[in-house]
C-alpha cells in the first residue's frame, strides 16, 4: 500500500497509521452503533416492515416485487428509448456543430448552450406541456423521453464535439486528400475515432439518464416508474424507509452493472490500441516536418 | 409570457429563496466533499473505505431517491425536520459525492514529482497535502468542480419540484394549479431564471478556466 503522497511506511509511521485506524475504526463503528440503535429504539428491524420485501413466505412480497418489477420495466424502458434517442441526436448536433461554418452553427450552438444550463425538471415539464400543446392526449412516457432526450442529447453532442476536437488534424486532412467529402471524413474518419475515445464519457452519460428517469415521480403522478412503485408500496405497507431502500439499493445495482460495462469497454480499447497509435504518430510527425 | 410579467415579484421571491437553498448546498457540499476526498487518500485503510464507499453508493443514486429516503424514510427514525431543511441536505449529500470525486481527480493530476519532492525533504502526509499538494490541485480542480456546483444548482430545481415551500417550483405550481394561469409560459418563467444562474456561471467558469490553463 504505497501512493505518490506517502512513502512506504516506516515503524513510526506504521504505528501511527495503526493508532489512526483505530481511531477511525472506533469513531466509524460508533457511527454505525448509533444509527443501528436508531433503527432499533424505533422498530424500524422490525420483521413486520422487512417481511413483505424481503420473505418469499408472506402473502405481499409476490405483490410488492410484481409492483416492483412492472416498475422496473417501465423505468429500463424509458431510459432505452431515452438514451438512444440521446445517442442519435447528440452525434448528429455534435458532428452538425463541429462541420458547419462560423455563421451557420450559430442557431446550433444557442440551442446547445440554452438546453445546457437548463434543470433536467424544467426540460420535462416544459416538453410535457408543448407535447400536450401539440396533441392533448400525449402520455407522461412519452413526455419524460422527451425531456430526457432534450437534455441529454445536447450534453451528448458537446462530449462528441469534444471527442471530434481532441482528433489530431492530420486525420480529417489525410480524408480529405484522398478525396472524401467532408461528410463523408465525418462519418468514417472523425466520428469512429471520436466515439472511441469518448465511450466512458458517453456511457457515464448513461447512467445519469437511468438517475434521471426517477424525476418522472415528482414531475408526473401517472407514470409508473421504478421510483413511482417504490412510493405506492412504502404508502400501502406503512415502511417508507425500508422500501425505499430496497428501490435504492436496485437503482444502485443497475447504475453499477451500466458503470461495469464502461470500464470493461474502456479497458478492451485501451488494449486494441497499442497497435493503431505508433503508426499514427510516426505520420503526423512526418507531416509537421515537411 | 403575461403570466409571469404580471406575477414578477412573487417569481423573485422565489428566485431568491432558490438561491438560498444554493448557497447553502454549496457551502454544506463543498465542506463534506473536500472531507471525503481527504478520506479518500489517506493513508488510513478505513477511512479510505469510507470514501470509497460513500461515493460509490451516492454516485449510483437517483437524487430524487435520496430525496425520498430523506423526506418519508429519515421521519421514521423520528428525527423530525422540516422539508427546507431535508432538501438541503439531501442536496448536500448528493453533491458531496461529485465533489469529493473532482477533488480527488484534482489531487491525482498534480505531477507525482511535487508529492515526492515534498517527502523527499521530510514533509509527512498532512503536510505534503496541506502545503504543496492541495495548493496546486486548486487549480485544476476548478473546471471539474464548477461544472459540479453548476449542476448542482440544476438539481435544485428537483429539490423545488419535490415541494420546499416558496421557491421557483411551488410559485409555478401555485400559479398554474390555484390561480389557474396556463402552464407553458410560467414554466418558460422557471426555466429562464434558472437560465440567470446557469448562464453566467458557465461563463465566468469558462473564463476562469482558460485563465487558470496558461498558468499550468
Amino acid at each position: 500500500m504505497s501512493s505518490v503522497l506517502f512513502d512506504e511506511p516506516g515503524p513510526r509511521a506504521r504505528r501511527r497509521t495503526r493508532i489512526a485506524t483505530g481511531v477511525a475504526a472506533v469513531v466509524v463503528l460508533g457511527l454505525v452503533a448509533l444509527a443501528v440503535q436508531r433503527f432499533a429504539s424505533t422498530g424500524q428491524f422490525d420483521a413486520e416492515l422487512w417481511a413483505p420485501l424481503l420473505d418469499p413466505r408472506t402473502e405481499e412480497f409476490a405483490q410488492v416485487w410484481a409492483i416492483l418489477g412492472a416498475g422496473l420495466g417501465t423505468t429500463l424502458r424509458a431510459f432505452a428509448l431515452a438514451a438512444s434517442a440521446s445517442l442519435v441526436l447528440g452525434i448528429v448536433v455534435g458532428a452538425a456543430r463541429v462541420s458547419l461554418g462560423r455563421t451557420a452553427r450559430l442557431p446550433l450552438v444557442g440551442v446547445v448552450e440554452l438546453f445546457r444550463g437548463l434543470p433536467v425538471v424544467v426540460t420535462i415539464f416544459l416538453a410535457a406541456e408543448v407535447l400536450r400543446l401539440l396533441d392533448s392526449g400525449t402520455s407522461s412516457y412519452w413526455a419524460l423521453v422527451a425531456g430526457l432526450t432534450a437534455y441529454n442529447s445536447v450534453i451528448i453532442a458537446e462530449v462528441v464535439r469534444a471527442g471530434v476536437l481532441s482528433l489530431p488534424k492530420g486525420q480529417a486532412e489525410a480524408g480529405l486528400a484522398i478525396g472524401l467529402t467532408p461528410a463523408q471524413v465525418m462519418r468514417s474518419v472523425q466520428l469512429p475515432q471520436a466515439l472511441r475515445t469518448m465511450l466512458p464519457a458517453l456511457i457515464s452519460q448513461l447512467v445519469v439518464i437511468l438517475k434521471d428517469t426517477a424525476l418522472a415521480t415528482v414531475v408526473f403522478n401517472d407514470l409508473q416508474d421504478l421510483l413511482y412503485a417504490g412510493d405506492r408500496i412504502r404508502i400501502s405497507l406503512d415502511n417508507s424507509l425500508q422500501t425505499l431502500l430496497v428501490v435504492a439499493l436496485v437503482y444502485i445495482a443497475l447504475c453499477v452493472v451500466l458503470d461495469r460495462a464502461a470500464v470493461w469497454t474502456e479497458r478492451r480499447l485501451s488494449r486494441s490500441r497499442p497497435t493503431a497509435a505508433p503508426a499514427v504518430a510516426p505520420a503526423e510527425e512526418a507531416v509537421t516536418r515537411v | 409570457m403575461d403570466p409571469v410579467l404580471e406575477n414578477l415579484d412573487l417569481f423573485w421571491g422565489g428566485f431568491v429563496r432558490s438561491l438560498g437553498i444554493v448557497l447553502w448546498a454549496f457551502a454544506g457540499s463543498m465542506v463534506l466533499g473536500t472531507a471525503l476526498a481527504v478520506c479518500r487518500v489517506s493513508p488510513v485503510p478505513v477511512l479510505r473505505a469510507v470514501g470509497t464507499g460513500y461515493v460509490a453508493v451516492v454516485r449510483n443514486t437517483p437524487l430524487t431517491v435520496v430525496l425520498f429516503l430523506f423526506a418519508f424514510g429519515i421521519p421514521a427514525l423520528q428525527v423530525n425536520a422540516s422539508f427546507y431543511v431535508f432538501g438541503v441536505a439531501g442536496l448536500v449529500v448528493y453533491t458531496a459525492a461529485f465533489v469529493c470525486e473532482a477533488i480527488r481527480s484534482g489531487i491525482n493530476a498534480v505531477a507525482p514529482g511535487q508529492a515526492e519532492a515534498a517527502r523527499a525533504i521530510g514533509l509527512t502526509f498532512g503536510q505534503t497535502l496541506t502545503q504543496v499538494v492541495l495548493p496546486q490541485a486548486v487549480r485544476t480542480v476548478v473546471p471539474p468542480l464548477g461544472n459540479v456546483q453548476i449542476a448542482m444548482v440544476k438539481n435544485s430545481a428537483v429539490v423545488g419540484a419535490f415541494g420546499v415551500g416558496g421557491e421557483l417550483f411551488s410559485v409555478a405550481t401555485r400559479l398554474t394549479s390555484a390561480q389557474g394561469e396556463p402552464r407553458l409560459p410560467v414554466y418558460l418563467g422557471v426555466a429562464a431564471f434558472f437560465l440567470l444562474i446557469t448562464l453566467p456561471a458557465g461563463a465566468l467558469l469558462a473564463r476562469t478556466e482558460q485563465r487558470l490553463a496558461v498558468a499550468r
